[in-house]
């Protein structure tokens, strides 16, 4: 009830300035304490995931050599490796994919992740190249861009291969970030 | 009674309140196009009960996201109304926003002293719009996870900021627990929380300001109550009336396959409200996305906001109009143009097909007798013969066999058939056709094979064909007898049936009569040095898994084995991928024995509504 309600009271004396001042002074204080503890405490959780790094680790085993076809043609492979999602640790469970084609004797390795915005790139046969369904970017085989009309600022992005023990074709697998020019891995 | 109330007004002042809030004075009466604003607050409303019914049974967690949304749809009583009624309220919330800001930009009701106003709408109309975005990734299906991921991808390219704004909606580098913890929050507290707030201020302002009436007015003034209050309630009524429409008619809300990151989607779309920036992104190459994605929807919204500014200029207002419709035109044309586009892709029509199959697939399994696993629905479909077979099929066997005619998956592969169709492998039909001196060296059979000149293909033409009468009628047999061999789920009600014309049968396999046994071995007849495959268990799980593994093994075709390769000692497949592909040739996986009980579950859901 503001004071002049109140027949009884006295009414309010002017304030002092100094003591006033004071006053002002630690209530703001206080009260900025007061505000700031839950928001501050909060937002250290908040921002946590910045301080995560992907787990993109070693190279993994994907497929046998035998697997791809001689002629070259791309085959789609599930990357199986360790996945780690925030508290759950899964081994042996597909943490991406890529494709596989046979250039020589060496091997190719192209994440299917479209560079332009993330969707899973296809592979089109009867084309003999790769299309996103999403916004319409097309790759050649190898992965550069190929109508320069396409959104995605780049190719493919293609992984370390390394052939062990005659057979196994092994990727170091990553991803890398969306809608840049550069490849910039996450 | 009356004295308690007095009671209450004296310490709370409601009767005030209420008066204010019914004897609000409408200028030139009560009106149709004043109902908007209601309409938004009834479906507001909707959402919160709704979404606070939703909460109750949902659990956000990458492997509990899809299995929660799939109980409350599929097992909770009433679950796909209730969720249907969330996703189609949030539609229609879409809708009348914008039928809300045409209104009020046509009645210039944005301009002085509204302004404020004007502006905590535009935020509502975001905040909305928000809520969309991040309610769609929630259900943690393959048609959300793929289309949320190219909204945060745009997200990275923010100047500045972008990759951090990413990794913090995102929870992380990838897309697991944290994306949707987050988001959940962002949807459920974060978003409606502000809206709340925005909504108070923005009724508060309105009822300071009063309603912009529309000129001429046709009739005097009037209170709120009850004209403009019936009219409110009727539309609202008819805004209820359209969603259960939809409810009833498409089964309550879509739910997709469980999201996997590493299984081809080429479905993903946004909700149809955003498949215009969607489809503007289609427009512009490599390094200018930031245009299409930041600029352009920056600058439309930058005019929006500066609309009350333009409105005091003397041709102000109509500039507004002639923005509104040109932008409400523009969203439209490329929403058009999206929908078109895709409906004209192949491509993109047998994608949605096969998220429709994988998506009542992945149903069928979760009421399996097995449910659920605690590692999540995504490995149901991961571990479905008949879900993995025609895609093994389609990229490891089909350059060579088909599968009645096509690759397993719909398609014609690229090369041209040389090797047998495999649909309906060892049973009755597919060895009589290999026994039909017409068929054996078609390409179904034989004919685009190594084969085609070898003893068996001549067999069938010389010796059979000239098989009379009687030897016809133990051919038959035969035929009978070597089928059950494989015991297939399809044919099992024959075979029973059948006992004593198999145990015939199978005599005659091993006659010298049939000569089957001159180059094949058969349990125990046939030659020491089979030239043919052992036709002991032929087409059975065990046979099938043990000749597709290696098929120049000696039991099989040794070392007269044409093209195919061994799939196992090669390594090209793995066993669990030979066992799916088996499984799927012989017709063997889950199917549910018989209708589940009547209950309020909803049928199998329908093809996609928008
Ligand atoms: S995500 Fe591939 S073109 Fe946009």
């Amino acid at each position: 009830m503001a004071s002049h309600d109140c027949p009884h009271c006295p009414p309010p004396t002017p304030p002092d300035d100094r003591r006033s001042f004071l006053a002002k002074a630690a209530a703001i204080i206080i009260g900025g304490a007061l505000a700031i503890t839950a928001p501050v405490a909060g937002l250290f959780v908040f921002l946590d995931p910045l301080r995560r790094k992907s787990d993109s680790g070693g190279a993994v085993l994907v497929a046998s050599l035998n697997a791809l076809p001689e002629n070259g043609e791309p085959r789609k492979f599930s990357v199986l490796a360790t996945r780690v999602d925030a508290w759950n640790r899964s081994p042996n469970v597909p943490i991406g994919a890529v494709y596989l084609q046979r250039v020589g004797d060496k091997v190719r390795a192209l994440n299917v992740v479209c560079p332009h915005a993330g969707c899973f790139v296809d592979y089109r046969s009867a084309k003999n190249h790769f299309f996103c369904p999403c916004h319409n970017s097309s790759f050649a085989l190898d992965g550069q861009v190929q109508d320069p009309k396409s959104p995605s600022p780049r190719g493919l992005d293609d992984l370390v291969v390394e052939i062990r023990n005659g057979t196994e074709v092994w990727v170091k697998f990553q991803n890398f970030r969306a809608g840049t020019h550069d490849k910039i891995p996450v | 009674m009356k004295a308690f109330f007095d009671w209450a007004d004296q310490r709370t002042g409601y009767k005030k309140l209420v008066h204010e809030t019914l004897y609000e004075n409408v200028p030139g009466g009560a009106r149709w196009r004043y109902v908007w604003g209601s309409t938004l607050a009834f479906c507001f409303s909707i959402q919160v009960i709704t979404g606070l019914a939703l909460w109750v049974a949902y659990s956000a967690g990458s492997q509990t996201a899809w299995e929660s949304v799939y109980y409350i749809q599929h097992e909770m009583w009433g679950g796909w109304f209730l969720r249907g009624l969330h996703h189609y309220t949030a539609q229609a919330m879409t809708v009348l926003l914008v039928f809300h800001l045409m209104q009020v930009v046509i009645d210039g009701a944005y301009k002085a002293p509204r302004e404020i106003n004007f502006w905590s709408g535009v935020v509502l109309l975001l905040l909305v719009l928000a809520l969309s975005l991040t309610g769609y990734l929630l259900p943690w299906d393959q048609k959300g996870f793929w289309a949320t991921k190219v909204a945060t991808s745009i997200a990275a390219i923010t100047p500045f900021i972008g990759p951090e704004l990413q990794k913090l909606v995102v929870g992380g580098s990838d897309y697991g627990h944290h994306t949707l913890t987050r988001f959940f929050a962002l949807h459920a507290g974060v978003i409606p929380g502000v809206i709340i707030a925005f909504i108070v201020a923005h009724i508060y302002l309105f009822r300071r300001h009063g309603l912009t009436p529309k000129e001429p007015r046709r009739r005097p003034d009037a209170a709120f109550w009850p004209d403009q209050v019936l009219r409110d309630a009727v539309a609202c009524l008819a805004v209820l009336l359209v969603v259960v429409f939809f409810i009833i008619r498409y089964r309550g809300a879509e739910l997709g396959a469980p999201a996997d990151a590493s299984e081809q989607f080429s479905a993903a779309r946004p909700e149809w409200y955003f498949l215009f920036l969607f489809q503007l992104l289609k427009y512009f190459p490599g390094g200018t996305e930031i245009w299409g994605a930041i600029v352009i929807p920056a600058l439309l919204m930058g005019v929006l906001i500066a609309m009350p500014f333009v409105g005091k200029w003397k041709l102000g207002h109509r500039f507004n109009l002639g923005f509104l419709w040109a932008m409400l035109a523009g969203v439209g044309l490329l929403t058009y143009l999206a929908r078109t586009e895709d409906a004209a892709s192949p491509e993109f029509i047998l994608a949605v097909h096969s998220a429709e199959r994988d998506a009542a697939r992945v149903i069928v399994l979760a009421q399996s007798p097995d449910g659920i696993p605690t590692a999540g629905a995504v490995t149901l479909l991961r571990n479905d013969a008949l879900t993995q077979g025609p895609k093994l099929f389609a990229k490891n066997c089909a350059s060579c066999h088909r599968y009645d005619g096509h690759d397993g998956l719909g398609s014609q592969p690229k090369d041209k058939i040389s090797a047998s169709d495999l649909k309906g492998f060892a049973s009755r039909e597919w060895i009589a056709g290999l026994l039909d001196p017409a068929r054996v060296d078609s390409l179904h059979y034989f004919g685009g094979a190594k084969q085609k000149t070898g003893k068996m293909v001549k067999f069938v033409k010389e010796d059979i064909a000239e098989f009379d009468a009687a030897q016809k009628a133990q051919l038959q047999k035969l035929i009978i007898g070597l089928s059950a061999e494989a015991g297939l789920k399809a044919q099992s009600a024959a075979d029973t049936r059948d006992a004593v014309v198999i145990a015939e049968g199978r005599k005659l396999v091993s006659s010298t009569a049939m000569n089957c046994t001159d180059c094949h071995k058969f349990h125990a007849a046939g030659t020491e040095d089979p030239s043919a495959p052992d036709l002991t268990g032929y087409g059975s799980r065990e046979w099938l898994l043990a000749f597709i593994s290696d098929p120049s093994h000696a039991r099989f075709y040794g070392e007269r084995n044409d093209r195919m390769p061994a799939y196992g000692p090669d390594k090209i497949l793995t066993a669990a991928e030979i066992g799916l592909v088996t499984d799927w040739l012989r017709g063997e996986w889950y199917e549910p024995k018989a209708d589940p009980l009547p209950n309020l579950i909803p049928p199998p859901r329908r093809a996609s509504s928008n």
